[in-house]
């Protein structure tokens, strides 16, 4: 068994050596700081952390104007109040005049758990990527996300970080770079191909180790970036596979499955069967149980690859 | 210019561009003309050539439908060439109807949508706090945008950080699209509102320039909490048959309207 992080545990880390590296770092919260893990980083840069209380559409303003008057903010609360409460505000005061904000949200999908409906956002990629000159990035896994807030404090421009609350396996390298709006090749394999983002990428990999235990090699292509999408990497594996299975923790309406749909359909159809919530609402339990009762599971994967061979 | 004939010129302006335009908002612009003519000519620290120096003061324009007002003020005091307001909300032009930050020198936040800009505002004034730099920020808001849940989320956070270099201009004229603010939505009171959040409140006749500049005076003074002048205004101000008329919040004068106008302003003070 590999070793075991949740997302949001490596952007706790990330920020605090992010705020050493960079002064012009600053970090805003909607009084969730301990849940966010954004509370290490204001006891040791008290100066450059802004508790904004339960106000998610002043935190996103106020971000967007310490972003016009040069600093590089990280806002942080759970995806569905992050992207949704202050849908607006992100796209009028961040997007539309590109300020240099990232929204770091954790707490997404499904795996939020016992919270239920009201806190597990399965929409959040759909609302963002839909919003000119935003880019959105979904890490795997721990180091990833380490690499992922390195790259959109790099990134000039509004950056949508999408995290978990629950610990997922440690899949990537511990130590890497993320190339901007590049895919990786995890697997290769010739008979069909899963792409896949965040947290699903693990159970794609196990996916593709059920498939080949009877004797069909799956490719695993993950996605950390869903905007920008990494189109070549999407057109190559098709092409060569000529069958995709999409895989993520988020509705199947708007998200990575669509995305890559939109890719596909224009420049080189492929029979495609996308894994995800079937635009449903989700309801507490454990995050575990959640993943199962909501399909989001290898062998579902497993099922939807075999579906097309 | 002389001091009396700037606020006379911005509102020339104002009524030429929307009429030009054949779109836009001359009443809630009319009523700023003095307000920004104290602003921009006399008590921010700005620098038309440099209009992206980071020690500036910096300007929201939270109520941003009233760019007829920011433009004509920017042109004037020397950001872009006047002769750009023709092509205000026109294809191409850089002149959006709504103030575009990434486009337009000297506009230092982009609004439009209300009550967004009081947070930009707020999160300005904390970046200068941090920088040690002495710039101020300078937000209008209007009556109407009282009426949005976060232009409170926002005067609660800059009580909070005691933004003391943060100064409010409300430009208090008691009309919206739909009619009188108390009618529409009533947000009194007003003064012991914002008090109540922890901000110092200053009333003026907003269309008094020695009023105007002492209570931008105090609020430059003020060290302990952020400043809101409550400014009271006629929206339309100068043009007598858009004054106090709702009906020309969002409409543009016809050519024979815009030359009655013109009369009008220049037999006016």
């Amino acid at each position: 068994m590999s070793k075991m992080i949740a997302t949001r545990n490596a952007y706790k880390d990330a920020l605090v050596a992010l705020g050493e590296k960079n002064e012009n770092v600053v970090v805003l919260d909607a009084d969730l700081a301990k849940s966010t893990m954004t509370y290490d980083f204001s006891q040791s840069f008290p100066q450059r952390f802004f508790s904004i209380g339960i106000a998610e559409a002043n935190m996103t303003g106020i971000a967007a104007g310490l972003a016009a008057a040069g600093k590089i903010p990280f806002a942080s609360t759970f995806a569905i109040f992050a992207t949704g409460r202050a849908y607006e505000q992100i796209r009028n005061s961040i997007a539309y005049p590109n300020l240099n904000v990232k929204i770091a949200a954790t707490h997404a999908g499904i795996t939020v758990g016992e919270d239920g409906a009201s806190h597990q956002s399965v929409e959040d990629i759909g609302l963002m990527r839909g919003i000119p000159n935003m880019s959105v990035i979904c890490p795997a896994d721990g180091p990833e996300t380490v690499a992922a807030v390195m790259a959109a404090a790099e990134h000039q421009g509004p950056v949508y970080l999408r995290m978990g609350r629950a610990a997922v396996p440690v899949i990537t390298e511990e130590e890497q770079k993320l190339e901007w709006g590049k895919a990786k090749l995890l697997r290769q394999g010739q008979d069909v191909s899963i792409l896949t983002t965040g947290m699903m990428t693990a159970l794609a990999l196990q996916a593709a180790e059920i498939l080949a235990a009877e004797g069909i090699e799956a490719e695993v292509l993950h996605l950390p970036f869903i905007k920008p999408l990494d189109e070549e990497a999407v057109l190559a594996t098709a092409a060569k596979t000529k069958r995709v299975v999409t895989a993520e923790e988020h509705s199947i309406i708007n998200g990575l499955g669509s995305a890559v749909a939109e890719v596909l359909s224009e420049k080189l159809p492929t029979p495609l069967r996308r894994v995800g919530i079937k635009d449903t609402f989700g309801e507490s339990g454990k995050p575990a149980d959640l993943l199962i009762k909501y399909g989001l599971t290898p062998e579902e994967i497993v099922k939807k690859a075999k579906e097309l061979i | 210019m002389s001091s009396k004939n700037i606020a006379k010129e911005i509102r020339r302006e104002i009524v030429k561009m929307t009429a030009a335009a054949k779109s836009g908002h001359p009443g809630g612009s009319l009523s700023l003309a003095e307000i920004m003519e104290v602003l921009y000519f006399e008590e921010m620290k700005i620098d038309p050539a440099q209009p992206d120096w980071p020690e500036r003061d910096r300007f929201v324009l939270s109520k941003g439908h009233a760019t007829p007002v920011l433009y004509s003020t920017l042109a004037l005091r020397g950001f872009f060439p006047k002769e750009e307001l023709k092509n205000f909300r026109q294809i191409d032009s850089i002149l959006q109807g709504h103030p575009d930050m990434k486009g337009i020198p000297g506009v230092d936040f982009s609004t439009g949508s209300l009550g967004q800009g009081l947070s930009g505002a707020v999160g300005m004034a904390l970046a200068a706090r941090l920088d040690k730099n002495n710039s101020r920020v300078y937000a209008v808001i209007g009556d109407g945008e009282c009426q949005e849940g976060q232009i409170w989320e926002a005067a609660m956070a800059a009580a909070h950080y005691k933004l003391a270099n943060l100064t409010v201009i409300l430009d208090y004229n008691n009309l919206q699209i739909c009619g009188k603010v108390d009618e529409v939505m009533d947000i009194g009171p007003i003064a012991e509102k914002w008090q109540a959040f922890g901000w110092r409140v200053i009333e003026t006749d907003g269309h008094d320039l020695d009023t105007i500049r002492q209570a931008i005076k105090m609020a430059q003074a003020e060290e302990s909490c952020p400043t809101i002048i409550i400014a009271h205004t006629i929206k339309g101000k100068g043009v007598s048959f858009m004054e106090n008329d709702p009906d020309w919040h969002g409409r543009a004068p016809n050519q024979e309207q815009l030359a009655l106008a013109l009369a009008e302003l220049e037999k006016g003070e």
